[in-house]
């Protein structure tokens, strides 16, 4: 053991775990007094946001820090090592929690309320947090476990039939995801003897390639489950339309980001030479899934099962990113994830609402909706936008980056592989752009139902009252504000994609905040 | 299932257990032992009960739901990790206080302090889920 | 041993992966605790076989006779983890099961 300096603003890098969970601590304890536990869940989230804050603007200014638990020396103990990238996301998973359980005010039945709502969504919270900040890989699974413990808890909550048989789905596969994470951890210690993310990067480039390859495939098929990439995306819009529609959003947000984080982490800052190896395989998941993604949201006539597949394609971008590796490329990809945890939680919302005024959870039975709610059909035509890339919204930007990302891998040596990327990203945002239109004209231009004769307005629209209208629709306009603020003035976020990419391309100041470099093995 | 031997035997059984699973849980740390399996052989302690009483009487002899339990549990352990910043230490780090109690010593400790809450959250968990499978899954 | 760890760890996963392949929700997760016990031996057997040797350190002993106490731990946490899951699952399963009135994964025969 040693002694090490710990300030108490190095707290921060663990505040964003702990507060979330002793706050679901003792939320558990007051199951009956309901109206003080959500008060008490949008305290700590709130609090928690302003952690996040604090910790973010210290990092961009101060570079990476990292707190090793249990006073123990760096590679040993379990680090907590935040980096702009991380830092930033959990921030941003935050700020959607609290919009969200807003939301959840109007949404839950009471039933769901006294099963418990609230505890679980700051155990979720924690646990995505905690795979953001953490710099151990074996923590990583545990916070994996934890989120994945806790949407189960959600997803059943209410108890409906379909909901169980969605839980089913997506218990199964991202258990077995996990598990195929938990063996690639077991042949990286076998081969390099830590589990430390900053001790990886330094030790990974000794071992054997082809032992670090098979880790980093397994990996790969890991994250990609949890992530919902091509092929491994069935389970995604078989189960997350299902609970909810607040819980929906939160786990759409939240859940496949942290997977796709996971795969960022992994791919390019520990093992790069693997990811090498892998390049083909990565071309052909993020073409797979950039294509699939919008393609099967024009297929599909149920909302929320519609809108799966655009969190799919979203996957795609991200993937696609990892996939070009150069600097463009990465800060599409990092900016992509924050847009997507806006926009697609902003959408799921929007389709909670849609989905309270029609009584529908099919396309074709909606209809009329933008007669007798135009502010909701507004921010519903922004966030599709903004999910396919169109410029004056935030989905933009992180497509140009690719954009220029595919450029920039193909034009010094004519690499193919680069220019199908290209033209993966460009056919995608056309293809979402049909996608979303599709669904627009559906649900809010069209007169009435799909089989209506002569038009009819739609009979069966139920207005929403004053509260629900608040509630409701509060949250929504904040995502949708915030994607629209972010997509006129992007100077913030290209500069943290800059940032961000440059951090996962060079290493150093992440591994010299976890003081791996200098500790004896 | 509830024959008449088994409806006798199971309070005693049941207190000898968790008489037993607090011995296991404070002999922890050095020793084999600790939160985890004390939590188990609690839980297991509470299922034997509810196996001969029913779920609603093991439910009633617990007093607390007991995923409050398991709350209380998860919040005495994240503070036995956050008494630290007291001390200018990371986050979990073990704090020690030996007092000499009449001449036989006696070691508190902040790792003792997680382990009981790990005790109360397995317990609080396991409880809940064999409770409900005692119920045969009418309440998930 | 190393023929019998290698062993059981392949027997374990292969029988695990034919039960997950299965229909019944129940030979599922049957299934996905027999791989996730695979890959527990497998984690364990990365801290290089030895028998009878102590993974806490005492003075004056030989560091080689030591086995690696850090699979040991990892292992522990897997299977909690693994137990905890299983557990969750199980009441899941059977509140499916009460509703639907069938096993099959799907919520319905085929």
């Amino acid at each position: 053991m040693q002694d090490m300096a710990i300030h108490p603003v190095d707290w921060l890098v663990i505040l964003p775990v702990v507060l979330p969970l002793l706050g679901a601590a003792l939320l558990l304890m007051l199951r009956e007094a309901k109206e003080a536990q959500y008060w008490m869940a949008l305290g700590t989230v709130a609090v928690l946001l302003l952690g996040d804050i604090a910790l973010a603007t210290r990092i961009a200014e101060q570079g990476p820090v990292s707190m090793t638990m249990g006073n123990w020396l760096p590679p040993f103990g379990i680090s907590f090592t935040a980096d702009l990238v991380g830092a930033v996301f959990a921030l941003a998973a935050a700020g959607v929690t609290l919009l969200v359980l807003v939301y959840l005010r109007l949404d839950m039945p009471d039933r769901a309320r006294r099963d418990g709502v609230y505890p679980l969504v700051l155990l979720l919270l924690a646990g995505v947090s905690g795979s953001f900040l953490t710099g151990d890989l074996f923590n990583l699974y545990v916070w994996f476990e934890v989120m994945l413990i806790a949407s189960l808890g959600l997803m059943v909550l209410g108890g409906r039939n379909s909901q169980l048989d969605a839980t089913v789905k997506y218990g199964f596969l991202n258990f077995f995801a996990t598990t195929i994470f938990l063996l690639s951890l077991g042949l990286t210690y076998g081969t390099l003897g830590t589990l430390n993310m900053a001790d990886i990067v330094a030790k990974a480039p000794a071992a054997d390639p082809a032992v670090m390859a098979s880790i980093a495939a397994l990996l790969l098929l890991a994250f990609g489950m949890k992530a919902a990439a091509f092929p491994v995306n069935a389970w995604l819009p078989a189960s997350y339309h299902a609970p909810p529609a607040a819980v929906s959003a939160l786990m759409a947000g939240l859940l496949t980001k942290v997977g796709v984080y996971a795969l960022l982490r992994a791919m390019t800052m520990l093992l790069p030479a693997s990811r090498e190896v892998l390049e083909p395989v990565l071309v052909v998941v993020a073409l797979g899934t950039l294509i699939l993604g919008p393609l099967g949201a024009i297929a599909e006539t149920n909302l929320r099962r519609a809108l799966g597949f655009l969190v799919i394609g979203g996957i795609g971008a991200t993937v696609t990113g990892i996939a070009l590796n150069n600097e463009a490329g990465l800060a599409g990809a990092a900016t992509y994830v924050l847009h997507a945890m806006l926009t697609i939680t902003g959408l799921y919302l929007v389709a909670g609402l849609i989905e309270a005024m029609t009584g529908e959870t099919d396309t074709r039975r909606m209809g009329g909706l933008y007669a007798a709610a135009s502010l909701p059909s507004v921010l519903f035509f922004v966030l599709m936008l903004a999910v396919a890339g169109v410029p004056p919204f935030l989905g933009f930007w992180p497509k140009l980056l690719l954009v220029e990302g595919g450029i920039a891998g193909w034009a010094p040596n004519w690499d193919g592989w680069a220019l199908a990327l290209w033209v993966g990203v460009l056919v995608n945002a056309l293809l979402t752009l049909i996608a979303g239109s599709r669904l627009w004209g559906h649900i809010f231009w069209r007169a009435g139902h799909e089989s209506a004769e002569n038009e009819a307005p739609n009979p069966d629209l139920r207005r929403l009252d004053r509260r629900a209208t608040w509630l409701g629709l509060a949250p929504t306009a904040v995502l949708t504000l915030a994607v629209f603020l972010l997509g006129v003035w992007p100077e913030p976020l290209l500069g943290f994609g800059k940032q961000a990419a440059a951090g996962l391309l060079q290493s150093a100041d992440y591994v010299a905040a976890t003081g791996v470099a200098g500790g004896e093995p | 299932m509830s024959t008449l031997i088994f409806r006798t035997i199971a309070p005693l059984l049941t207190a000898v257990m968790l008489v037993f699973s607090v011995f296991v849980l404070l002999r922890g740390h050095n020793e084999p032992g600790g939160g985890f399996i004390g939590g188990l052989i609690a839980a297991s302690a509470l299922a034997i009960y509810g196996m001969a009483m029913g779920g609603e009487a093991a439910r009633t002899a617990l007093n607390v739901h007991p995923l409050a339990m398991a709350g209380f549990g998860l919040a005495l352990a994240g503070l036995s990790g956050v008494l630290s910043l007291a001390f200018d230490v990371p986050f979990l780090t073990g704090l020690w206080s030996i007092f000499d109690l009449d001449g036989s010593e006696v070691a508190l400790s902040t790792p003792m302090v997680f382990d009981i809450g790990v005790y109360f959250v397995v317990f609080g968990t396991i409880a809940a889920v064999a409770l409900a499978l005692e119920s045969d899954g009418e309440d998930a | 041993m190393e023929l019998v760890i290698s062993l059981s760890i392949g027997v374990l996963a292969g029988s695990g992966i034919w039960l997950l392949l299965r229909p019944r929700s129940f030979q599922v997760i049957i299934g996905l605790s027999l791989i996730s016990y695979a890959v527990n031996l497998f984690i364990f057997s990365t801290g290089r076989l030895k028998s009878d040797a102590a993974p806490i350190l005492e003075t004056g002993r030989d560091i080689a006779t030591y086995a690696d106490p850090v699979p040991q731990a990892l292992v522990l946490t897997a299977i909690v983890i693994g137990f905890a899951m299983t557990a969750l699952f199980l009441v899941v399963l059977l509140a499916s099961r009460g509703l639907t009135g069938t096993d099959h994964v799907d919520g319905r025969e085929r």
